[in-house]
């Protein structure tokens, strides 16, 4: 099967590793249907171009960041793992907002989805 | 300790502590350390505890208004704080958090704050001068605490306040009590008490079995359900509940400094944010509305929690004298039946382990407790 | 078809949309089989409904994204998953403004999670807001609109709502059931439904080198769906214990009543071996590590953040066959032992839940109508016990039309007349469970896994933990959670609550049910301050 894909496969991120999508793009029907529909959304200020019904979460996961987060009390790393809202570890900082759940969020035009490490910080100033 | 070991016969220890919170365990430990042999009575895992709903300030500043030997006793509590959490670290390894470095309680409006200085004062005058407070005004308060919002008008602090980690309390004194040989039993409910000649015999009640325990001393400790049990040992404990919620935020850097009475940020950097004694009286809707108007509240003495997001929330029943403070009596009728209630166990927590299970065990204190007598509420 | 245009045009039209109706004859939390169904049910005999689901489009789990999938080949995921569309299609017509039976009657509020039912029976949500350049959108934020793709967004918040309902449905489903096994947190390990979620919402699948592992029919349905869709499994490891097939074999009779289902179970074993996928079954042992034999972990190290730990990722799965120890490169693992409700609202509700010791899960307790132990909430779907997606549409509807009957807008003669032929459906349906729950049972070291896995996820608590603080014989789960965090963090407990049960009645010597679990206080998720405080007025 041709597998079209879609999200620039290897951003260049500040790591020791090649970091590489870990997920792909099959044919879609959006793209026959309404072709050229995609939006632009950001991960750590790479642009990743998606369809326009994916969540945040699946942004990360095709970016070739292979991590979302690090945890608040062990550091460790946690990538999405139920993708249907229930484990809490695809919590992202989206358009500024800290652990914000990126598999329940729709993308959406110009999105700037980060990657967290450790706790949330919050101040008012 | 023994999970529920239903038994017709009859088990003995030397003193039952009935009711398993903190207050009951911070007894027990007290009485253990003193040589008894304890056995702690406790209910099941669904029970409404206070003990592990509580907000966990060792707090002062403010308490006791209108009784001095209430101030008095909280203070002596708070100065043993420090021996008692040490010595939990150093038998068990459980730090327990406790930071006394002060407290704040913020005020909405300049009426309020007023209010509160006068309190103090007058409280500083019932002490005969010993009772440090200072008053802040906004700048102050936000020197301290630089994310206070304008709403506040000001706030007292006390210097005496603080806080501790009240689950991980609760954990080292559990296992420090089963260290020393003491017992937990997940009984059930205690339904009757009967006292002999010699000693009394306490009946347990779980899933259609009894359990029966013979023991010379018998201290009730069970919050709610000393109202029921007092009577039975010729005391009289008219507790009633008040539900006080908390509610929990995710974990944040470091951002508050002191505790508030209704704010604290704890050392795993939950923020928790609960109802403060005052403010329930007023609030007897739904418990959204409740936790809306402790969240509301909260906001304007922080505006930076706006965008927090709530975890978990929390409701635990108060345990409440008609006048708000604790009993701690012997009977006269039959000697050697105890009780025990208050609704600040984290506060008194210290007292507890301390003078007052010195009290139990030598009949005699130094603590002014005829202050305490459960009688008062009688005519 | 354009589904989202449709479903917003009609909740735009209606002018009661921003909120000047707040109360329901029926509120349905959940947009599934069960919820779906129940909803065009209720409001063909004239109840005024809302369905309520958390999620953007309306589809549950198995029908996810069903109006809009973005994959081009329908082979790939099978009749099945697009036999939604006429579910779909049936609610269209409900919320359809020309419908002269329906109009108006049903009320659909996407993106809303319901983070508290109250004692009066209000339920609280959480919608998206957006600040939309377009000013229309904006005035009705609040209201159940669904943004169509054409606004712009600002930036989006939160707001919560509150409905009155005069009876609630709770069709909210099942989870997989969480499955810790030693290095399940590494990033790479996902579950199996997420990965076929990704499949039917956006058309993404994993790359090599992958693995599935676990045990139950979805997890040979999602390996047939991959393969279909051309990507390549380096293998499937089914855990499914020895000796289970003749465990299983006393509950044949009842699974002979739905030949098809048992049939498509042995196609799919059959499409899988055609495939010449690599297949090792009875596995034992599995674990995930960070490290392949003689290299250095991947550690991914950020200059940024110099005192950043390395971070560890999936690099290889570890397995048993026979005792025989073997290893597999492999980016990403997915695994799966099968679903479990998902009794989070259901146990904030306090209703009284029982332990089902075939599925080895917590169910709400409920009356062949779904009706719970409390007499105005229903239940219906996977969420009350797993049956599945067509049992979830069967009970949705004989729940939708009790309710009915209920407040009056059936006699009792109608109501038996109506729900007789989804009875009979459902009976089918149920029948074959009790076969499947003892075959697909997980393997005890999924259940109660070993000392140095990590149990609870949020606050990285392991099971050794668990069982140290059992074994000073706390009195249950909820000491447990005071003693040492576990289920305090933002899942609340979704991903450890069973694993800690089961925990504690091992080293207590206890049935779970004996143990009992966690006391779920609502927000049953988290929710900004400002937004429950916005609710003080
Ligand atoms: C990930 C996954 C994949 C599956 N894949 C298949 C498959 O391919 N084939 C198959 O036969 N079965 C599959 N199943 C099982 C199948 O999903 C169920 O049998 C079926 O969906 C049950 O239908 P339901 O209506 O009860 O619940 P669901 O379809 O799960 O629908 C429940 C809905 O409730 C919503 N919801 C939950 N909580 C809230 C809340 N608090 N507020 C608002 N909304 C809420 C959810 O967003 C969801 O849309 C899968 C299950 C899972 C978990
Ligand atoms: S991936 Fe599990 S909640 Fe988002």
């Amino acid at each position: 099967m041709d597998n079209v894909l879609t999200a620039k496969s290897a951003i260049s991120s500040p790591s020791d590793v090649k970091e590489v999508a870990t997920f792909k793009r099959l044919a879609t029907r959006t793209e026959t249907e309404q072709a050229g529909k995609t939006v632009t959304v950001y991960v750590d200020d790479q642009p990743v171009e998606m369809q326009p019904n994916d969540s945040a979460a699946a942004a990360v996961l095709t970016s070739g960041l292979r991590y979302g987060r690090t945890t608040t009390v062990g550091n460790s790393a946690r990538a999405p793992y139920c993708m249907m809202g229930v484990c809490f570890e695809c919590l992202l900082e989206i358009d500024g907002i800290e652990n914000v759940q990126g598999c329940m969020t729709t993308v959406q035009e110009g999105m700037r989805i980060k990657r967290q490490h450790q706790a949330r910080e919050l101040s008012g100033r | 300790m023994q999970s529920s070991n239903p038994n017709t016969a009859t088990n003995t220890a030397e003193v039952a502590v009935i009711g398993g919170g903190i207050v009951g365990l911070a007894i027990a430990l007290g009485l253990t350390r003193n040589g008894h042999q304890v056995v702690v009575l406790d209910e099941s895992d669904i029970a409404l505890r206070a003990s592990q709903g509580n907000f966990g300030l060792v707090w002062v500043q403010g308490k006791g208004d209108t009784l001095p030997e209430y101030a008095a006793i909280s203070r002596q509590s708070a100065r043993l704080w420090r021996s008692l959490a040490d010595q939990l670290l150093d038998s068990t390894g459980i730090d327990i958090q406790l930071q006394q470095k002060g407290g704040l309680f913020f005020c909405l409006t300049e009426q309020e704050l007023n209010n509160r200085q006068q309190m103090l004062q007058q409280m500083q005058q019932a002490a005969g001068g010993d009772y440090p407070f200072q008053v802040l005004d906004l700048k102050q308060v936000q020197e301290l605490e630089p994310e206070a919002g304008p709403e506040v008008a000001g706030a007292t602090l006390g210097p005496e306040d603080g806080h501790v980690n009240p689950l991980l309390f609760y954990r080292a004194m559990t296992e420090q009590f089963l260290q020393s040989g003491g017992r937990i039993v997940h009984s059930g409910k205690t339904t009757d008490i009967k006292p002999l000649n010699q000693g009394f015999t306490v009946t347990c009640h779980d899933k259609g079995l009894d359990q029966k325990w013979h023991c010379d001393k018998v201290v009730l400790t069970a919050g709610l359900g000393n109202k029921e049990l007092a009577p039975m040992v010729g005391l009289h404990a008219p507790v009633e509940p008040n539900l006080g919620q908390v509610l929990i935020s995710e974990r944040l850097k470091p951002l508050l400094n002191y505790p508030t009475g209704h704010v604290r940020q704890t050392n795993e950097g939950t923020i928790q944010i609960g109802d403060s004694k005052e403010d329930v009286g007023f609030i007897t809707d739904t418990r959204i509305e409740v936790l809306a108007q402790i969240a509301n509240r909260a906001r304007k003495m922080y505006p930076v929690l706006n965008k927090v997001r709530l975890v978990r929330t929390w409701g635990a029943l108060r345990v409440m004298t008609p006048d708000g403070y604790p009993i701690y009596q012997e009977s006269t009728r039959h000697p050697g039946a105890y009780v025990v209630t208050c609704h600040s166990g984290v506060t008194l927590g210290a007292l507890h382990q301390g003078p007052i299970a010195d009290w139990i065990s030598h009949n005699k204190t130094e603590l002014p407790l005829e202050a305490f007598n459960g009688q008062r509420f009688n005519g | 078809m354009n589904t989202t245009a449709s479903l917003s045009i009609e909740t735009q039209q209606n002018p009661n949309a921003a909120g000047a109706q707040s109360s329901y004859d029926l509120v349905i939390i959940g947009a599934g089989p069960a919820g779906m169904s129940a909803a065009s049910t209720a409001c063909q005999h004239g109840l005024r409904v809302a369905l309520l689901d958390e999620q953007p489009n309306p589809g549950g789990q198995i029908y996810r994204a069903i109006g809009q999938t973005a994959l081009q080949d329908e082979k790939v995921l099978g009749p099945d998953y697009y036999a939604g569309r006429q579910l779909l299609a049936d609610l269209h017509q409900a919320l359809d403004s020309n419908n002269a039976v329906t109009q108006g009657l049903l009320h659909y509020f996407s993106g809303s999670m319901v983070w508290s039912i109250e004692q009066d029976q209000s339920v609280c949500f959480s919608q998206q807001t957006f600040a939309a350049t377009n000013s229309a959108d904006s005035e009705n934020s609040g209201s159940p609109v669904k943004q169509t793709s054409q606004t712009n967004p600002m930036a989006t918040s939160n707001t919560s709502r509150r409905i009155n309902a005069n009876k609630i449905l709770i069709a909210t489903g099942a989870m997989e059931r969480p499955v810790p096994f030693p290095g399940w947190t590494l990033p790479g390990v996902m579950t199996c439904g997420s990965a076929q979620i990704l499949l039917k919402q956006s058309a993404l699948a994993p790359k090599m080198p992958l693995v599935l592992a676990g045990s139950g029919p979805l997890l040979l349905l999602i390996a047939a769906q991959l393969h279909r869709a051309g990507v390549e499994i380096s293998a499937v490891l089914d855990t499914t214990p020895k000796g289970r097939y003749r465990k299983a074999l006393k509950y044949l009779p009842g699974a002979l009543k739905n030949l098809p289902l048992l049939k498509k179970g042995l196609e799919l074993l059959l499409e899988l071996k055609q495939a010449g996928i690599h297949y090792e079954k009875h596995v034992t042992g599995l674990k995930a590590l960070s490290c392949s034999d003689g290299q250095p972990s991947v550690k991914a190290f950020d200059p940024a953040k110099p005192d950043m730990q390395p971070i560890e990722l999936l690099q290889q799965v570890e397995y048993s066959v026979n005792g025989k120890i073997h290893h597999r490169p492999c980016q990403t693992l997915l695994v799966h032992q099968g679903v479990v409700p998902n009794v989070q609202l259901s146990r904030a509700l306090r209703l009284e839940h029982q332990w089902n010791t075939l599925q080895q899960c917590w169910a709400p307790e409920k009356n062949t109508w779904g009706r719970s132990s409390h007499a105005d909430i229903f239940i219906a779907g996977d969420g009350g016990g797993i049956a599945g997606a067509k049992a979830a549409e069967y009970q949705g509807r004989i729940a939708a039309l009790k309710i009915a009957q209920t407040l009056g807008y059936l006699t009792e003669d109608q109501l038996l007349k109506h729900a007789e032929p989804f009875r009979s459906l459902l009976d089918k349906q149920q029948a074959i469970r009790p076969f499947l729950d003892q075959l697909y049972q997980p393997a005890d070291e999924f259940l109660t896994p070993a000392d140095d896995t990590l149990v609870c996820r949020c606050e990285e608590v392991t099971a050794g933990e668990i069982r140290a603080i059992a074994a000073k014989g706390i009195a249950g789960p909820n000491q447990t959670k005071a003693f040492c965090r576990s289920g305090m963090g933002p899942c609340q407990g979704r991903m450890c609550g069973l694993t800690v049960s089961n925990l504690i009645a091992e080293v207590q010597g206890k049935t779970p049910e004996e143990v009992g679990y966690y006391q779920i206080r609502s927000p049953i998720k988290p929710l900004t301050l400002e937004e429950l405080a916005d609710l003080a007025q």
